[in-house]
């Protein structure tokens, strides 16, 4: 066991907020600006990760509690599920469609 | 001088800016997969420094394994590689960047502003303490997210397998061609 707190020297809770509210704008840049529907889902895979960085960051700055961390951790899971099946969709709209460009994907049945 | 940790969590925040960075702005959706990689694996390194080990090692098998290796499946399965039409932007970044822009500058005054806690932990193995919680007071989420990711593996399979039982019955278009009404970006 290490005795001397590895304190993580000069970097504060709000650095890591910033960066991951940084993160979470770009995110909301490529949702926004894209039209391929796996480009969006690229940027909600990062708009995710700001959010789980945020909830880590809490747990080590709060006596490390272990709750931001479990929270962290059903962020990532359910990253999977959603990607798994985004990914399913945007597979069964190509085939239906022959595009992902979502400005194209108009109908619901065809 | 600065410390060891101050330059690891300024080297680690460039990656991960600079891959959302290439993600957001990157013509290419090729490249944008690939710097979406750099990102995630960042954003592990950053697990590592706050003392989250677990969910470090986590975030690269389930992030940079697998979500990362799914999402260039569906690049290389969907897109003409160098059609660029495909990844043009939808908004236009006349739109987009102010807004988004305003929200990130909301989120950093907010954040300047509200007092944080200073106390910072000691470092020490978080696996036994998660292992602990899932099976104690978060027990009934973590039962219901395996439940969630059995749901999410049958529906994909579900979703897909009606695609291709659509596009069998349809004999004139050959596999992997361009389905008929391909319509296409006016």
């Amino acid at each position: 066991m290490n005795a001397v707190a590895p304190t993580v020297a000069g970097i504060g809770l709000s650095h890591f907020l910033v960066l991951a509210a940084a993160l979470f704008t770009l995110g909301l840049i490529t949702v926004a600006t894209r039209r391929s529907a796996v480009a969006i889902l690229m940027g909600i895979e990062l708009i995710l990760n700001a959010a789980a960085i945020n909830f880590v960051a809490f747990a080590h700055f709060s006596h490390g509690a272990i709750t931001g961390q479990v929270f962290a951790v059903f962020v990532v899971v359910l990253a999977a599920a959603e990607a798994t099946v985004a990914l399913a969709i945007v597979l069964a709209v190509y085939r239906g469609f022959g595009t992902i460009d979502v400005t194209g994907v108009q109908s619901l049945k065809d | 001088m600065p410390g060891v940790e101050t330059m690891v969590f300024y080297g680690l925040g460039a990656l991960v800016l600079g891959g959302a960075a290439g993600v957001a702005f990157s013509r290419n959706i090729l490249h944008a997969a690939f710097l979406l990689l750099a990102c995630l694996s960042g954003t592990a390194g950053l697990y590592f420094l706050v003392g989250a080990d677990f969910l470090g090692v986590a975030q690269i098998l389930i992030y940079v394994g697998g979500i990362s290796v799914l999402l260039l499946f569906a690049v290389l399965l969907t897109n003409r590689i160098g059609d660029v039409k495909i990844t043009n932007r939808a908004l236009g970044y006349g739109a987009a960047v102010p807004i988004a822009l305003l929200v990130g500058v909301f989120l950093v005054a907010a954040i300047a502003i509200a007092p944080w806690p200073r106390t910072e932990a000691i470092a020490s193995p978080t696996t036994a303490r998660l292992g602990d919680a899932f099976l104690r007071e978060d027990l009934l989420p973590f039962e219901l997210v395996s439940l969630v990711l059995l749901m999410a593996l049958v529906g994909a399979m579900a979703i897909v397998r009606r695609a291709v039982r659509g596009a069998a019955t349809k004999p004139a278009v050959p596999d992997g061609a361009p389905a008929p009404h391909d319509a296409g970006p006016a």
